[in-house]
Formats: structure tokens, C-alpha cells, sequence
């Protein structure tokens, strides 16, 4: 069984090194690989709290499309470091939701997700009406990921796609490895424990609250990293990417993909993004084609791909 | 000044009006079924759009009458084939369900009835104003105002009152129970979803006549409505009324002072609400966890 994890995870590592490589030839491009690798940490930051600590988010897009706002801004007026704009990012969005996550802590279910819907749509108004600073409805533009200086070398992400990919697949491995050591870590398996039952966890006096309250704001951490990295990748930051549509999506990708899982959100990520590139490229009515696809999933594939083929299996 | 104050409040009341009518078909839904129906917007259009379709034949009025009826069915069959199946299980596949239903409405309106605006025809003596110093007060919107009064207290009458209404409240409460005693659950979820769906079609027929027809005029309503709820308290229907008309009021007179918070105002009303009482303004003890 040990054996056979770490066949899985050579290979899914494999797959994502060599990933300019073979998508090429299957008609993806590198772009289309960079941006299944953000979208999907935002899906595995959401599934950190959904699927592992059993929290239903449905405004994560707001920590997602802060992060992107906080990268963009500091290219655009601070600093032109990719590093110090990720950083920057990083700390807007995951600062915001720990603050915001105080008053949300209480809250359990349907109620959680549409305090969440709701509290997330303030960030997409600011970002929408705060035209002077942040561009308004036609997005941040104006700035662009800057070479990375180590000083005696340069890598040069702006213009090589495939050296950005590693980039962001560095940074991708260093989020997803974060993630890794949570979940085994006593704190992790104490997550676990109040998705399963927060009942018995609070009787053997687990303080169920506080516990939410960090597994929501780690997870904002991770979300708003992918932001700042897909505001990298677009040099673009979009006010939709802030807005409860985006939120969904990522909750999406997270089910299809299987949210019991820690890799499935990428796989659903995967999916999800082939799926609308491709729905776009031939059809305008892609936005009914991809709402039939949550009915589908909902109800016919609940667990997610992988759950689907695990059970087959068994 | 005060003419400017008096439109804006006005303004704002009509506009609670409306959030109250979608917000009180979301509560009845979420309350007893526990469904947060992103596709609510969705529905609003769907009467809209069908009123505008039918009007030609039938006439404003009968319009008026048979899109929230035809709605009502459409989401009688929506519940029955698409819901149903999910109220055992996390309240997150019905999000993501009706979240997929609220993008194929959407683009299903834009598909058949094209992305433009469309105008819904109202009787001409509805369309004057009432007189002539307070040119806001149209007849329609007098007219609105009526008609949603009356939706809400016979929703109001029909839960104090009838066998149904008894069933739905009780239902709220305690289902199991319900249950035990006897009542067709599914049954009764139906019925609530489709009672909620009516209002949902009739603020699209009213919302028609008042500013045209649009395959997103729903979306831009599930916001306040979820917001109307939230503060007016989650689980309390009277409650849902007074956060509809404060949210509205509230952003008509900040459309006065400072127009362009005039949206985010009512998210500001949220967050102060849920701090200063987190179960909202006449919620239960304990509904929101």
C-alpha cells in the first residue's frame, strides 16, 4: 500500500515537471498548463478547509481575487519584484480573511456558506467601485511579472512561458508540501477529527473554534497565494475573479475532482479548465454547457472523480 | 432637498419591496429544506420572461396571473427531478446544483430571447404619474408596491392559517417530528419550494414592468436578498421582511449622500448587524450554528 502512494505520487510529480512536454503534443499549450496549476492550489486551498476540516466556503474567490489585487498593485505603484508582489499578495488576502474569519467562526453549514457568499461580495465591490486604484470593471492593468534577479543570474519569467511554469510550479510545491505537513501534523488530524464529528471532538475538549478559525484563515494563506500567482500569470487582475461565480467554480473543481482527497481538486482543476477553454473555443452558450456539468456532477459523480474510481476499484 | 430625500426613500422602499418578495421565497426554501437556491435569480427571469412572452395573447393582467403560476410548475418539476434527490445529503450539492441551474437559466434566456434588453409593455393608465409635484410616483410603482403587499400578507395568511402553512411552520421547527406524525415530508417540500418559486416569478413580472427585461436582472437581486436575510435573521420570516425594506431604505438614502457606496452600504449593515447581534436582527437563538 506505502509502496503503491509513492508510485502515485512519482508519477503525479512526474506528470506536472514534465508538463510543457506533453500537453504540447495533446494540443494544450504552456499557458494552459501554468494556469491548471494555479487554478488548481486554489482548489486544494479551498478543499484544506472543505474537504479536510468540513467547512463549506463559498467566497474564497474573495481571498483568490485579493491576492491578485495585492501582486498587481505593488508591481504597478511599490515595487517591481515578482517576489516582494507575491508576498504582498499573500499577506492582503490571507490578512483579510483571518480578520474576517473571527466573525464567521460560529457559523456551521448552509449559514457559513452564505455569510461567506456574502462577506466575499464586499472585495468584488470594492475591487468593482474603487475605479481610481484599482481599475474598476476593466481589471488592473498596466503591470508585468519581472525577471527573477538572483544577482549573479537572471531567470527570465516574463517573456520564457516555460521558465515561468516552473516558477509557478515551484511555488506550487511549496504550497501544496505546506499543506502536506498540516494535514500530518497533530493539527491536521485534529481537522479531521471535527469534520467527522464536532460533537465528540468538542467534548474531548478540542476548542472546535478556534481550531476552525486557523484551518480558515491557512486556507485563506494558500488561496490568496494562488491569486497573486495567477495575477502573474495574466498580468491582469480581474474584479470577477473576487465575485461568488469564482467561488463556485473553485468549489466545483474541488467536488469533481473529489474532496475527500488531497490531490483531487487538482485533477478537478485540470478538468474544469480543459473543459471551458475548449467549451469557449467552439461554443458561446459555454456557460450552459458548464452549468449542466455541475448538475451532472452533483448528481451522478458526488464523490469526484477520484472518489468514482476508488470505489470502482474496491 | 427634502423632494431629493423623500424620492430616494421612495426609491428605496420599492427597491426593499423587491428584495423582500425574493428574499422571503429564498427564507421559505432555506428554512424548511435547508437549500440555499442560488437558481432563485433564475427563476425571477424566468417569469419575467415569460410574462413578456405571454402578455401579446393574455394581456398585461393575465400575465400578471399566469407567469408566477407557470414558474411555480417549472419549479415544482425542477425540485421534484433535480432537488429531491439531494436533501439527504451535505447542503453543498444543492448549492452547486442550483449554482449550475442560475448559468443555464441565464444563458438559456440569452439563447432563446438574445442578450439585449427587452421592454415589457404596462397598461397606459399605470404608466402616468400621480401628480405632478412628485413626478417619482408613477402609477406602477404605487401599483408594485400594492401588489406586493398583498403577495405578503397572503403568504403571511396562508402560513397563520391553513392546514399547509401550519405543516410549513411546524416543519421549520422540527421535521423529524412533522415527519413522525405522519405528513408527506416530500410532499410539503414541494409545495413550500413551489410557493417560494411563485413569489420569485412575481417579482419578475413586476420587475419587468418596472425596468425591462434582461437574462441577469436575477442576479443582481440574490445578493440583497441573501443580505435581507442575514440581517433580518436567519430562520424568521417577519424578520426577512424588515431586513428587505432596512437594506432598501438604506441604500436609497446613501444613493443620496454617496452614490457610489450605495451597494456596499448594505454589506456594511451586515457586518455590523452580525457583530453587534450575530443571529440577526429577530433571529432564534442558535438558528445560524
Amino acid at each position: 500500500m506505502q509502496s503503491r502512494k509513492l508510485i502515485v505520487l512519482a508519477a503525479i510529480w512526474a506528470a506536472l515537471l514534465f508538463a510543457p512536454y506533453w500537453m504540447a503534443p495533446l494540443g494544450g499549450y504552456t499557458a494552459l498548463a501554468t494556469r491548471v496549476l494555479v487554478l488548481g492550489l486554489a482548489a486544494m486551498s479551498l478543499n484544506f478547509l472543505l474537504g479536510f476540516t468540513g467547512v463549506l466556503s463559498f467566497g474564497h474567490a474573495a481571498w483568490f481575487g485579493l491576492g491578485a489585487y495585492g501582486a498587481g498593485l505593488t508591481l504597478k505603484y511599490l515595487a517591481l519584484s515578482t517576489p516582494l508582489a507575491v508576498i504582498a499578495g499573500i499577506l492582503l488576502g490571507g490578512l483579510c480573511g483571518s480578520i474576517l474569519g473571527l466573525l464567521l467562526v460560529r457559523r456551521r453549514g448552509v449559514y457559513f456558506a452564505m455569510v461567506t457568499i456574502a462577506f466575499g461580495q464586499v472585495f468584488y465591490y470594492i475591487a468593482f467601485q474603487w475605479s481610481s486604484l484599482t481599475g474598476g470593471d476593466d481589471g488592473l492593468r498596466g503591470f508585468h511579472r519581472q525577471p527573477l534577479d538572483f544577482g549573479f543570474f537572471n531567470i527570465d519569467i516574463l517573456s520564457n512561458d516555460i521558465a515561468f511554469y516552473y516558477f509557478v510550479l515551484f511555488c506550487f510545491a511549496l504550497a501544496v508540501g505546506a499543506m502536506a505537513f498540516i494535514l500530518r501534523s497533530p493539527f491536521g488530524r485534529t481537522m479531521i477529527a471535527i469534520r467527522e464529528n464536532e460533537r465528540r471532538s468538542r467534548f474531548l475538549g478540542i476548542p472546535i473554534e478556534r481550531h476552525i478559525w486557523i484551518a480558515f484563515t491557512l486556507s485563506c494563506f494558500f488561496m490568496s497565494f494562488a491569486g497573486a500567482l495567477y495575477a502573474l500569470v495574466n498580468n491582469f487582475a480581474d474584479p470577477r475573479g473576487l465575485h461568488y461565480s469564482q467561488s463556485g467554480d473553485f468549489v466545483m473543481m474541488a467536488v469533481m475532482g473529489g474532496m475527500r482527497s488531497f490531490w483531487g481538486p487538482l485533477l478537478g482543476a485540470f478538468v474544469f479548465v480543459v473543459v471551458q477553454d475548449y467549451l469557449s473555443s467552439i461554443t458561446v452558450n459555454w456557460m450552459s454547457f458548464v452549468g449542466l456539468l455541475f448538475v451532472l456532477v452533483v448528481l451522478f459523480f458526488p464523490r469526484g472523480l477520484l472518489g468514482f474510481f476508488q470505489r470502482s476499484k474496491a | 432637498m427634502t423632494l431629493l430625500l423623500l424620492f430616494n426613500i421612495t426609491n428605496g422602499l420599492i427597491i426593499g419591496a423587491f428584495y423582500v418578495l425574493m428574499a422571503l421565497g429564498l427564507s421559505l426554501i432555506l428554512n424548511l429544506s435547508n437549500v440555499i437556491n442560488f437558481a432563485h435569480g433564475g427563476f425571477l427571469v424566468i417569469g419575467g420572461y415569460i410574462a413578456y412572452a405571454l402578455s401579446p395573447y393574455v394581456g398585461f393582467w393575465g400575465a400578471l396571473f399566469l407567469a408566477p403560476l407557470l414558474t411555480a410548475i417549472i419549479g415544482l418539476a425542477v425540485e421534484r427531478v433535480l432537488i429531491r434527490p439531494l436533501y439527504g445529503r451535505d447542503p453543498l450539492y444543492s448549492l452547486l446544483l442550483t449554482f449550475g441551474l442560475a448559468f443555464m437559466i441565464e444563458d438559456g434566456t440569452r439563447f432563446i430571447f438574445g442578450a439585449q434588453g427587452k421592454p415589457m409593455a404596462i397598461p397606459a393608465f399605470l404608466a402616468q404619474p400621480l401628480s405632478n409635484d412628485l413626478f417619482f410616483i408613477t402609477g406602477y410603482r404605487l401599483f408594485m408596491v400594492v401588489m406586493v403587499i398583498v403577495a405578503i400578507s397572503m403568504l403571511f395568511l396562508l402560513l397563520r392559517y391553513t392546514r399547509l402553512g401550519i405543516r410549513i411552520r411546524a416543519g421549520t421547527l422540527d421535521l423529524e417530528t412533522v415527519a413522525a406524525l405522519g405528513i408527506n415530508v416530500g410532499m410539503l417540500r414541494s409545495l413550500n419550494f413551489a410557493v417560494g418559486i411563485f413569489l420569485a416569478g412575481l417579482s419578475g413580472v413586476l420587475a419587468a414592468g418596472q425596468i425591462g427585461l434582461d437574462p441577469t436582472m436575477g442576479t443582481g437581486l440574490l445578493m440583497p436578498s441573501f443580505i435581507a436575510i442575514i440581517v433580518g435573521g436567519i430562520g424568521s420570516l417577519p424578520g426577512t421582511l424588515a431586513g428587505g425594506l432596512l437594506i432598501g431604505v438604506a441604500s436609497g438614502l446613501t444613493a443620496v449622500f454617496f452614490p457610489a457606496a450605495s451597494e456596499a452600504v448594505i454589506y456594511v449593515m451586515m457586518a455590523v448587524v452580525l457583530l453587534a447581534r450575530p443571529r440577526g436582527l429577530f433571529g432564534e437563538e442558535g438558528m445560524m450554528s
